[in-house]
Parts: C-alpha cells; sequence; structure tokens
C-alpha cells in the first residue's frame, strides 16, 4: 500500500517514456498528472494510517532486498511524520507542478513533451523512495535517482550548449557529496552494525557518550558532505545556478521545493545521530548561515530573473541548516514545507513572465508588467511577501521560528547574520518585484535570450504577452494560498497558538526502542508498538523549550518584521523611486559590484584549481598513459602478435607440390619409425 | 629351380623401376614399366596366381600403358623442363633422397624382425588358389558389393576424365 | 627355398623406388608412372600373403586395387592434360598459384 506512493509516478514514467511520444500531449500530460494525483491520494491515505496507528508510524516491507550476514537491508518503508509532511509536500506540490508543465510545455513536440514527463515522474517516483526509505541504502537509491533526473532535466533541452553543460556540472558536483554520504554510510555500519534509521538512532542514543561521540561526528561531517551538496550549500552550491538552463516547471520543482531539500531531510531524519556529534552540528550550522549570507548577497545584484529565485533558495536552504545545526528539527523542516510553497510559487510565476515574453529573462529588459499580467503579478507579489517574512503569511512563521530558536541557543553572531540575511531576501526579493512588474517597460536593445527554444519563436517580444493559461493560472493561485496559510500549522505559543506542526513532529526526532528481534522482514504491512523510552542518562533528542520567556519571542518576532519591512522599503527606494540611484550606487562601489555580480568568482576558483589539474592529470596520465599506451598497446599487440606468427607460419604454403609431397613423405617416415620402435 | 625364376624376375622387375624413375625420356619410362608389368607377371605365376598374372598383363600394360602412352605422344613431353625454376633447391632434393633411404632402412628393419615363413604347399591348397572360377564365385557372392562399387568408381572416372580433359567449351 | 620374405622384402624395395620417383622427378607423367609402381609393390604383397595364407582373398584385393589403379590413372591423366593446355608445361614447379 504504501509503496504505491512511489509506484505510480514510476508507472508514469514507464508509460511515458515507451509509448508517450506516439501519442498525443494531453493523453501524456493526463497520464502523467493523474498518476502523481494518485500518489498524493496514495499519501494522503498513508498519512492518515498512519497517524492513526499506535506509535504514529507505518512500516512496509516489499521485499528483502539484501541479506548477508550482519547486513540485512530490506526494501523497506516508513511513514513516519516527517516522511508524512514530505509526501504530502512532495506528491501534492509535485502534482501542481506537473498540471503547469502541462501549460507552460505545450510549445514543445509529442516525442519531447512525452520525454519531459517521463522524466518528472521519475524524479517524482525517486523522491518518495528517498523520503519513505526506511534505511540508508534505500534512502541512497532514491538520492542518486534525483541526482540523475536533476541532470536528465537540467540538460533537457540538450542540444544547447549551455544547457548541457549544466546538467554535467549538477550531476558531477552532486557525485563529489555523494561520495561523502557513502563514506558516512560505511562507517555508521563499521560502527553501529545497521544502516536502519531506527536501530542506528537507537544504538547512538543508549551507548556510553564517549564511543559514540566519535563515528559519530567523522560519519555526519560525511553525510553533511553529501547534503552540502545536494542542497547546494557551500561549496558545492555551483551547480544550482547553472541548473536554471533547465525548464522553469523543473526549477521550481527539483531545485526549490523537492529535490534540494533532501539534504536538510537527511539530516532531520538522523536528528538523533547528529544529536551526538556537537561538533558537526555547528559545522552546519555555520556552512548554513554563511551560505545564506553569500548568496543573499549575490542574489541581489543578478539580472537573470531566475539566476536571482536561484541564489534565493540557495540563501533560504541556508536557513533550513543553520535551524537543523542549532537543534530546531523541527523548525527546519516547518520552514522546508513554507518555503515549497513561496519558492514553487515564485519559480512558477517567474516562468509565467517568461512564457509570456517569450523567453525574455532578463530583468533589465523587463517592467510594467503589473497591468498586462494581473494573476501573475498578484500571486508573484504574495509569494515575495511570504518569502520576506511579512505575518501572517507563512514564510514569517518558519523563518521566525528559526531566529528564534537560533538566539536561544546563545548563538548570537549567527543570529544577527540571520537577521542581515532576512534583510537582504526581503531586499533582493522586490527589487525582483519592482525590476520587473512595476515601472515602465523596457524593451530589449539586443534580441531576447532564447532559454526557451520554441520551434516557433516570437519575432515581436510582446506578441505573445498575454496572462498565464488556465492551467498555469490555477496552479499559481492554489500556491498563493498556500503560501498564505500553510503558516498556520506553526503559530507559535506566544502569540497564543498551539504550534501544531513542532508536536507533530516531535515523535520523529527521538530514538524509539525496537528490541532486536523485533525488527524482521516480514512481507506486508507491519505496525510496531514502540516504548518511547530513552535511556537513562542521555540527553533528549529534541532540546527542550528553553527558558527563554514569551516575552522576548514576541520582541524578536516584532524585530524581525521590522527588518523585513525596512528591506522592503529600501527596495522601493531604490528600484520603485529612483532606479538611477541605484546604478550610483554600483558606480560607487563598483569593485564590491563586480564581486557580487561574478559571484566571488568561485566557479573561477574551483575551475582553476580542481577541474583543470584533473584535466591535466587525466590527459598526461589516464589517457595517454594507461589507456593510448597500455590498453591499446596490449590489445594491438595481441592483433600485431597474431600476425606475426601468421606471417612466419603462412610460409609452409610454398605453393610448390614437390615440396607438400616431401612434407608426406616425411610424415610417413617418421610415423613409421615410431611404430617401429614401440 | 624356382629360386633362380623368382631371383631373376625380381632383378628384372628392381632394374626395371629404377630406369622408370631414372630416365630422362618419359617414353623410355613407359615402356620400361610395361617390362616391369611383364616381371610381375611372372612373378603372379611363380605365386599360383595365374588369374592376377593375366589380369595384370591385359589391364595395366594393355590399357593404362596404353593410355599413358597416348598421353605421352599428345602433350609431346620431352624431358623435364629446365625452364620452370624448380621450387625445391638442391638441399631439400638431397633430402628427399634421404629419406628415401630412410624409408628404405625402416621396411628393412621391419621385415628383418619377421621371422622365417615358408609357404604352405599343399596340394589342395594351391588348387584352390589357382582355380579362376573359385575367384569368380568369390567375387561375386562374398565381395559382390565392392565388385558393384567399382563399376560405379569407373563409370565415375570415365565421366571425370572427360569432363576434365575435354575441350574448353567454347562459351568461357 | 622362396619364402614369403623374400617376397616382402622385393615388394618393400619396390615400394621406396617408388616413393622416391614421386618426390624427385621434375615431370607429371613420370610422377604418376612412380605412382603406378608403388600400386604394384602392394599387389605383390597381396597376392604374396593371400598365397600364404592359403586364401583367394589376396588375388581378389589385387583385382580391385588394378581397378581403382586404373581409374585413377585415367582421372589423373586427364588432369595432366588439363593442365597442360594451361601452362605449356609438365612440370610440377609451374604451378604455384597457392603459394602466400
Amino acid at each position: 500500500m504504501v509503496a504505491l506512493i512511489p509506484l505510480l509516478p514510476f508507472l508514469g514514467f514507464l508509460i511515458n517514456a515507451s509509448v508517450g511520444r506516439r501519442v498525443s500531449k494531453s493523453v501524456s500530460g493526463a497520464v502523467a498528472c493523474l498518476l502523481m494525483l494518485g500518489a498524493f491520494g496514495a499519501s494522503v491515505t498513508a498519512v492518515l494510517a498512519a497517524h492513526n496507528a499506535p506509535g504514529r508510524f507505518i512500516q512496509e516491507t516489499v521485499f528483502r532486498w539484501i541479506s548477508s550476514g550482519d547486513l540485512q537491508i530490506p526494501l523497506a518503508f516508513r511513514v513516519d511524520p516527517l516522511s508524512s509532511l514530505m509526501i504530502l509536500v512532495v506528491t501534492g506540490i509535485g502534482s501542481l507542478i506537473h498540471i503547469y508543465s502541462t501549460a507552460y510545455m505545450h510549445e514543445e513536440t509529442d516525442a519531447e513533451f512525452a520525454r519531459y514527463f517521463s522524466y518528472l515522474n521519475l524524479f517524482a517516483a525517486f523522491m518518495l523512495v528517498l523520503v519513505l526509505g526506511s534505511s540508508f541504502p534505500v534512502m541512497f537509491v532514491g538520492w542518486e535517482g534525483v541526482g540523475l533526473c536533476s541532470y536528465l532535466l537540467i540538460g533537457f533541452w540538450f542540444r544547447k550548449q549551455s544547457a548541457a553543460d549544466a546538467g554535467k556540472k549538477a550531476f558531477v558536483v552532486n557525485r563529489i557529496g555523494d561520495f561523502g554520504f557513502i563514506l558516512g554510510m560505511f562507517l555508521i555500519f563499521v560502527t553501529f552494525h545497521t544502516l536502519d534509521f531506527q536501530e542506528v538512532a537507537w544504538r547512538v542514543s543508549t551507548w556510553a557518550p564517549e564511543i559514540a561521540v566519535g563515528p559519530a561526528t567523522i560519519a555526519t561531517l560525511l553525510l553533511f558532505l553529501g547534503a552540502t551538496g545536494k542542497s547546494a550549500q557551500i561549496p558545492l552550491y555551483v551547480w544550482l545556478p547553472d541548473a536554471m538552463e533547465g525548464p522553469t516547471p523543473v526549477s521550481a520543482l527539483i531545485h526549490a521545493a523537492t529535490m534540494v531539500t533532501a539534504g536538510v531531510y537527511m539530516i532531520g531524519r538522523n536528528a538523533v545521530l547528529f544529536q551526538h556529534a556537537p561538533i558537526t552540528l555547528a559545522v552546519v550550522a555555520g556552512i548554513g548561515i554563511a551560505t545564506a549570507l553569500m548568496a543573499g548577497t549575490i542574489g541581489l545584484v543578478q539580472n537573470d530573473i531566475k539566476r536571482v529565485l536561484a541564489y534565493s533558495t540557495v540563501s533560504q536552504l541556508g536557513y533550513m541548516f543553520l535551524a537543523m545545526g542549532v537543534g530546531a528539527y523541527t523548525a527546519g523542516i516547518f520552514h522546508l514545507y513554507t518555503h515549497a510553497f513561496f519558492k514553487a510559487l515564485l519559480f512558477l510565476g517567474s516562468g509565467a513572465v517568461i512564457h509570456a515574453l517569450a523567453g525574455e529573462q532578463d530583468l533589465r529588459n523587463m517592467g510594467g508588467l503589473r497591468k498586462a499580467l494581473p494573476i501573475t503579478y498578484w500571486t508573484f507579489l504574495i509569494g515575495a511577501l511570504a518569502i520576506a517574512g511579512i505575518p501572517p503569511l507563512a514564510g514569517f512563521f518558519s523563518k521566525d521560528e528559526i531566529l528564534f530558536r537560533t538566539f536561544a541557543h546563545g548563538n548570537r553572531i549567527m543570529w544577527i547574520v540571520g537577521l542581515l540575511t532576512s534583510f537582504l531576501t526581503a531586499t533582493y526579493m522586490f527589487r525582483l518585484v519592482f525590476l520587473a512588474f512595476h515601472g515602465d517597460r523596457r524593451h530589449p536593445e539586443h534580441p531576447a535570450h532564447d532559454a526557451h527554444p520554441a520551434p516557433d519563436a516570437h519575432p515581436a517580444p510582446d506578441a505573445h504577452l498575454h496572462d498565464a493559461p488556465p492551467a498555469m493560472a490555477i496552479v499559481l493561485i492554489v500556491l498563493a494560498i498556500g503560501s498564505i496559510v500553510a503558516g498556520f500549522v506553526g503559530w507559535p505559543h506566544a502569540i497564543g497558538g498551539a504550534n501544531r506542526i513542532e508536536r507533530f513532529l516531535e515523535p520523529s526526532f527521538e530514538a524509539h526502542q525496537m528490541a532486536p528481534g523485533e525488527f524482521q522482514v516480514i512481507e506486508g504491512r507491519a505496525s510496531r508498538q514502540p516504548r518511547v523510552e530513552l535511556a537513562a542518562g542521555v540527553e533528549p533528542a529534541v532540546p527542550g523549550s528553553q527558558a527563554v520567556d514569551e516575552r522576548r519571542e514576541i520582541e524578536l518576532m516584532l524585530l524581525s518584521v521590522a527588518i523585513a519591512v525596512a528591506g522592503i522599503l529600501v527596495a522601493m527606494f531604490f528600484w520603485l523611486r529612483n532606479r538611477a540611484a541605484a546604478t550610483r550606487v554600483a558606480y560607487r562601489a563598483a569593485p564590491i559590484y563586480t564581486l557580487l555580480l561574478n559571484k566571488y568568482y568561485v566557479d573561477e576558483l574551483y575551475d582553476a584549481t580542481v577541474v583543470q589539474p584533473i584535466k591535466k592529470l587525466s590527459t598526461l596520465l589516464l589517457w595517454r598513459g594507461i589507456d593510448a599506451a597500455l590498453i591499446d598497446g596490449a590489445v594491438n599487440g595481441v592483433g600485431g602478435a597474431v600476425r606475426g606468427t601468421s606471417a612466419a607460419l603462412r610460409r609452409l604454403q610454398t605453393g610448390s607440390i614437390r615440396a607438400y609431397a616431401a612434407s608426406l613423405f616425411l610424415g610417413v617416415v617418421v610415423i613409421l619409425g615410431w611404430y617401429l620402435m614401440r | 629351380m624356382e629360386q633362380i625364376v623368382f631371383y631373376v624376375l625380381a632383378a628384372v622387375a628392381l632394374l626395371a623401376s629404377f630406369g622408370v624413375i631414372g630416365q630422362r625420356n618419359p617414353m623410355h619410362s613407359v615402356m620400361l614399366l610395361i617390362v616391369s608389368f611383364g616381371a610381375y607377371a611372372g612373378l603372379y605365376v611363380l605365386l599360383d596366381a595365374p588369374f592376377t598374372a593375366v589380369t595384370q598383363i591385359i589391364i595395366y600394360a594393355g590399357a593404362i600403358m596404353v593410355l599413358f602412352l597416348f598421353v605421352v605422344m599428345l602433350l609431346n613431353a620431352h624431358t623435364e623442363d629446365d625452364m620452370v625454376p624448380a621450387t625445391i633447391g638442391p638441399r631439400t632434393m638431397k633430402i628427399g633422397v634421404v629419406l628415401s633411404l630412410a624409408l628404405v632402412g625402416e621396411v628393412a628393419y621391419a621385415l628383418l624382425k619377421i621371422a622365417r615363413t615358408d609357404f604352405g604347399t599343399d596340394a589342395g591348397t594351391v588348387s584352390s588358389i589357382k582355380d579362376v572360377g573359385h575367384i569368380g564365385s568369390m567375387l561375386y557372392t562374398s565381395y559382390s558389393f565392392a565388385f558393384e562399387v567399382t563399376s560405379i568408381l569407373i563409370l565415375v572416372s570415365m565421366v571425370g576424365a572427360v569432363v576434365i580433359a575435354g575441350k574448353p567449351r567454347k562459351d568461357r | 627355398m622362396v619364402t614369403l620374405n623374400h617376397y616382402l622384402i622385393l615388394s618393400g624395395l619396390l615400394f621406396c623406388v617408388g616413393t622416391a620417383g614421386v618426390f624427385l622427378r621434375r615431370n607429371l607423367i613420370t610422377v604418376l608412372l612412380s605412382v603406378e609402381i608403388m600400386l604394384n609393390a602392394v599387389n605383390i604383397t597381396f597376392v604374396a600373403a593371400g598365397r600364404y595364407h592359403g586364401s583367394v582373398d589376396g588375388q581378389i584385393i589385387t583385382f580391385f586395387v588394378m581397378t581403382v589403379a586404373a581409374a585413377e590413372a585415367a582421372v589423373g591423366l586427364a588432369l595432366v592434360i588439363a593442365l597442360f593446355r594451361h601452362r605449356e608445361t609438365l612440370s610440377p614447379d609451374a604451378f604455384t598459384s597457392l603459394k602466400w
């Protein structure tokens, strides 16, 4: 039953991959969307069932995958509060994006359309495997799978060189992170002799801290390396901005709402393990907030609408990691959930803009679209307000929770940087809004940068200028509503709420006792009654409420709102009222401006220090040395040896009859002699 | 008496054979071979096989050698053609000679190992061997299959010889 | 007394003579003649052995050998004629097309 959740999209992949190109677009699109909606329905059913099950979880084993002595890995799916939330987000927002895509991609050919949807469904299937997996290897299958689909979808328009390059970059950088993940997985197995999440959590919390901390720290650091790759943090974030080469719905789904959150989810899944590695947590928080700040500064000056949103995603992911790092796992996941709504909304809105402008993505060539694209404008505005953190929209609750927790954790510097990043977020987001939608329409001096190679490119840039078609508009509206109300589940206690989401997610971040032997591999559904006991002497997995009174919390809340409003006002000044001022500031601070515009030259740095040396080494050693000289030499050598031998042997064939007769004669003599000797 | 005849006939056969392989002119070789066939026929008579002796003369000397003669005359075969360069050098020729002598030695060695065996002189045996009627009846009863197959073989070789040696077809 | 051994030695010698002729001569017809010598040597062996065993089988085999020798001589000479037409020579060394 639970297995149906990833299975339905996978079925969609199979159908669209095999026969999709021979059917019309409406059929292949309908298949994909219906199966996603089916997965959503299955998710809802599973979530309700899990909620009512004892222990608040369902575990379902599909089959015994690996069974080798100590290493027992069943292909098992586990629906507990954390994964419930994730599957609802993935299937829900995934379905919406599928529906949106049917309109956005309508200019593609039937075959390309089907290919797109097959990849999209495959991605959903893998992502669901990732979040439903009950053990590291199953999660890793999903982890790798979404990386693959990311590559396929980024490079969807593979005939364009930049898109193909971006896909490769994403895959390679991800791979580096995956290497860390694998090593972490190995270390965990060697230390704890199990790879099941629950088992690991239980064992790490029942062992004496001295022996648990060392391996836990190293393993979690390695796992975090994987997370930086998948979730685009320093140092492996460089692929995400380039990934904007893919179609906009892909950017919305994969690089905003779901795939990039896999790293955050992974840490949440292993909360107990990470809790026993305080050094790693400090690293996570540090890198998270540093990335958030860095990305925020870069996003401030980018000119491509999708790049701004990409850096915004990196920045918000930094926030989530900050939350995980200070132990506020629920806050991090809460922000993941709200971010999915408004980031998807923002991306899809930008997609509507790009679609209306027939491929134009440069902010400097937009403006004045407020009147022409009303639905797009208003939903986009809601998304921008949400991400800036204006109450009562969703982003406010989650972001504020994170900042509060950071403050309560005691780390004042991080809190201040967080506030600064929050200010930057509001600023760059509203810069985007004002540049794109307000003011006068600025026409391009040069032909529109064709990010969207439609076969029938429109000659007049504004010829296509109409608001989003129904499929896209409905999705935008649904997401806008979500961005408004989604935060209410996390209404904090301080202002009278029940903070339901925290109570809901809490069980996922605790260690539950599973007596060994209870954990058997049986087919079908298995729900257990765990006894929620934490071994004595071990610190609780979830940090208890710190002793900061609620009055402080309200003060901090007001402070964050004020910062957000300040950011919006700054944006209004520079990009609504007085555009020239912005140019002047950029002029005066030209070095800083260039630095930010070129993304701190990180890509160039990586290229010089990593890529070029590897290339040279590979060329000299691996290619010339081993491949050409050794392997080719061996293979050609065999051929040469055969040739030489045959050249020598064929001299037997003299063509002279008498020579043949002579050899016959010789044979007779020899044989006769041999018989005589015997 | 019988011994003398044997040795004479054997000498003739051997010398004629040496002559066959030694003579330059193929015509001479053919003639000498006919002489050796005559010697063989005599030897057969000594071995109480008159039918074989007669058959030898008729078939070998009478038919096969005539065929050879015809071909020699038809092709105007001369001595060995020195225009065509030999494909075997003198060294290989010497090896050939050595091999021949080696074969001789081996055969001699083998034969010397056989104990002295006399022929039986039983009159009854001799008469059964001599009897042509007996040969005929054996041919047509015990060896009838081989007989029939041989007849087909002859037919095939006749056709083959005509085809191979015939004039080249005009339409080639 | 002429024994079987005498005949065997004789035929052995004749066989060797024939073999030497096959190898050493450079005229195709002479080569065929040498083959005939070899066949005849074998015939003598058969008849002598048949006489020794007191059965008529030796002669019957000889009969067949002669027949086959005739057939073989016919076909062989036909081949010689065909080859001669090709190259105008009877030397076996002229036919080296199958050289590597």
